[in-house]
């Protein structure tokens, strides 16, 4: 009994010690919000196109794997992801389509003819309500959709081309594979 | 009972009064006026709203509270649908099927949280049984207990020896 009642807290500072060691070594930003959405379709909306060429679509999303980006020109880390989305575009693997949140269209258009463009389709979010439909709580963030339409991957914040590396490129290839069995 | 003379009374109801006042009117807060819902009613329920969500940018702070920019979309977000007539928990489920149960500053009772809701509760009673087994224990341990045959014999030895008889037949 006496000797139980030694081992037991022994036992439980142990234990403990390990969930705490194991949670915190984990490469994982707190700040990181889970979305509800991974393995959910993409919700249906319907805005302007940012060149003034018709509407894009929740359709636009759909028959390729597509990468979606939610992008300002008043966002400096996107300029930091920015080349990592021109290689995709270069690449051409996927579709890379744009969500322009919250910006100027005037900003975001003189923004992308300074970087590059590497979105096929750029729609325009001027009230970020498209935004919080994908549940979007800060920019860039960046979906990741399947040929039917299926979100399968979220990154929060700008895309390292560490980050490339080790996440994305191994998402899209698998989606790809799914695409072409 | 006691009643405090007309004068006092008058007084204590004042100062109450500027005690409520003082309670009732909002702490400053981030909403622009040109925001508040000119129904009061909903107004209200839109501030309860405010104050159980959170807002995801800063992530400590709930809705009401936040001067960011989303926080503020939301607030909108929020009073135009309990303008268009939905629900509290409607607004709810519109929220955490875009942002999850993330968005909601109090988890809800689910089975992946149950452990967070009744951990406190277990540990709490936990506690409470090892300190009453604690205590019960010490008063049986410091409870008398007659003397055995050899410590009565004993104890008769010291008193005889006083020479004193005073004592004598006094044990236990």
């Amino acid at each position: 009994m006496r000797r139980l009642l030694f081992i037991l807290p022994a036992a439980a500072l142990v234990l403990l010690s390990a969930i705490f060691i194991i949670l915190l070594s984990r490469p994982r930003d707190p700040g990181e919000i889970p979305s509800p959405f991974i393995g959910k379709p993409v919700p249906a909306f319907r805005l302007p196109a940012l060149d003034g060429d018709g509407e894009v679509s929740d359709v636009d999303l759909k028959g390729r794997v597509s990468v979606f980006n939610v992008f300002a020109s008043w966002c400096l880390p996107c300029k930091i992801e920015h080349p990592i989305l021109m290689r995709m575009a270069r690449e051409g693997k996927v579709r890379v389509v744009g969500l322009n949140y919250k910006d100027k269209p005037a900003d975001a258009k003189k923004w992308l003819a300074e970087l590059g463009n590497p979105y096929a389709r750029i729609a325009a979010d001027e009230k970020g309500r498209v935004a919080i439909d994908f549940g979007v709580y800060g920019v860039p963030e960046t979906f990741i959709i399947d040929a039917t339409g299926i979100i399968r991957y979220k990154h929060i914040g700008p895309i390292h081309p560490g980050e490339y590396a080790e996440k994305i490129v191994p998402v899209i290839e698998r989606l790809l594979r799914e695409e072409r069995p | 009972m006691i009643r405090p003379r007309t004068g006092v009374r008058a007084a204590l109801a004042a100062a109450l009064v500027a005690v409520t006042v003082g309670l009732a009117a909002p702490p400053a807060r981030a909403v622009g006026a040109n925001e508040a819902l000119p129904d009061p009613a909903l107004e209200a329920r839109a501030r309860e709203l405010f104050k159980e969500l959170r807002c995801l940018v800063c992530q400590n702070q709930s809705i009401d509270d936040s001067d960011a920019e989303l926080a503020r979309d939301l607030r909108i977000l929020v009073r135009e649908r309990l303008l268009a007539g939905d629900s509290n928990e409607e607004i709810i489920r519109f929220l955490t099927s875009r942002y999850g149960d993330f968005v909601l500053l109090k988890p809800p009772l689910k089975a992946s949280t149950v452990a967070l809701w009744t951990a406190p509760f277990a540990l709490l009673l936990i506690g409470g049984a090892v300190v009453v087994l604690r205590l019960r224990a010490r008063r049986t341990a410091r409870e008398a207990r007659p003397l055995d045959a050899q410590e009565r014999a004993r104890l008769r030895a010291l008193l005889d020896d006083d020479g004193d008889d005073g004592g004598k037949g006094a044990g236990a």
